[in-house]
């Protein structure tokens, strides 16, 4: 995880867009200017982190179920649960589930463990709509081939 | 069972903390009750659950952006549970 860049998914362990699930993994580094502030002497990844990780790994599965033919923007967080502290060095397993494939909208359901504890929980709505511009696709493409996304999920690139 | 009307005037009350008195099949879900477009998505969402369809919001936001169709097709509730109803015909058919 590269926190400044907000790059929470480092690699993709399962997608499965016909099933509606997704697994990511991800290393919260040792060091990041994040735990200067947050906090001074009590490191933790803060907890709009933690919804953002769930985000991202719900919006490669969206992204990969609409073969990257639109981009999923978060919109709404219900039911988030911060249930455990998240210290630097830890490693984080996120999973999703597509629950709604609406039109012009998505909705997953997500959690994050860390040592087989669930340590956060959230449902995560998008607003899904075309890519405003080239820049963003190439570069979204370029992420998810850093990540794992498998290579026919880019159907529509 | 609910009407389609009472089930849709049901949901937006409860997602838009509207009163149900004010819910009439001739208003208009923006101008009249005021809700907006992320209220409204709630509302499409709690619709799509409630009766296993998946309105072509796309579709229609397209119709009207072209000027096919005014905003009171889909968003005068009488209009918008005519279009539900059609839905829920059409997958059972």
């Amino acid at each position: 995880m590269r926190l400044e860049y907000f790059q929470m998914v480092d690699r993709i362990l399962d997608l499965d867009p016909a099933g509606r699930i997704i697994r990511m993994e991800g290393d919260v580094p040792e060091q990041s200017p994040i735990f200067e502030g947050h906090f001074p002497g009590h490191p933790i990844l803060p907890g709009v982190l933690m919804i953002e990780t769930i985000a991202q790994t719900g919006g490669w599965l969206v992204l990969a179920t609409l073969r990257f033919a639109a981009m999923p923007f978060l919109l709404q967080v219900e039911k988030a649960k911060m249930r455990s502290f998240v210290s630097p060095g830890q490693r984080l397993e996120t999973t999703a589930r597509l629950i709604h494939d609406g039109s012009g909208y998505a909705v997953v359901e997500g959690s994050i463990a860390s040592g087989g504890k669930k340590v956060c929980d959230a449902e995560i709505r998008y607003r899904v709509v075309p890519f405003p511009n080239d820049t963003l696709r190439g570069q979204m493409l370029e992420t998810a081939r850093r990540i794992g996304v498998a290579e026919e999920y880019f159907a529509h690139a | 069972m609910s009407s389609t009307f009472e089930t849709v005037a049901g949901i937006i009350a409860d997602t838009c903390d509207i009163e149900s008195d004010t819910i009439k099949a001739e208003s208009h879900a923006i101008n009249d009750l005021g809700i907006d477009s992320l209220d409204f998505l709630d509302v499409a969402y709690a619709i799509d659950k409630a009766f296993g369809i998946k309105m072509p919001m796309e579709q229609w936001t397209q119709e009207v952006n072209d000027g096919k169709a005014t905003t009171d097709e889909y968003f005068v509730l009488g209009n918008l549970c005519r279009h539900i109803d059609a839905l829920v015909a059409a997958k059972s058919g």
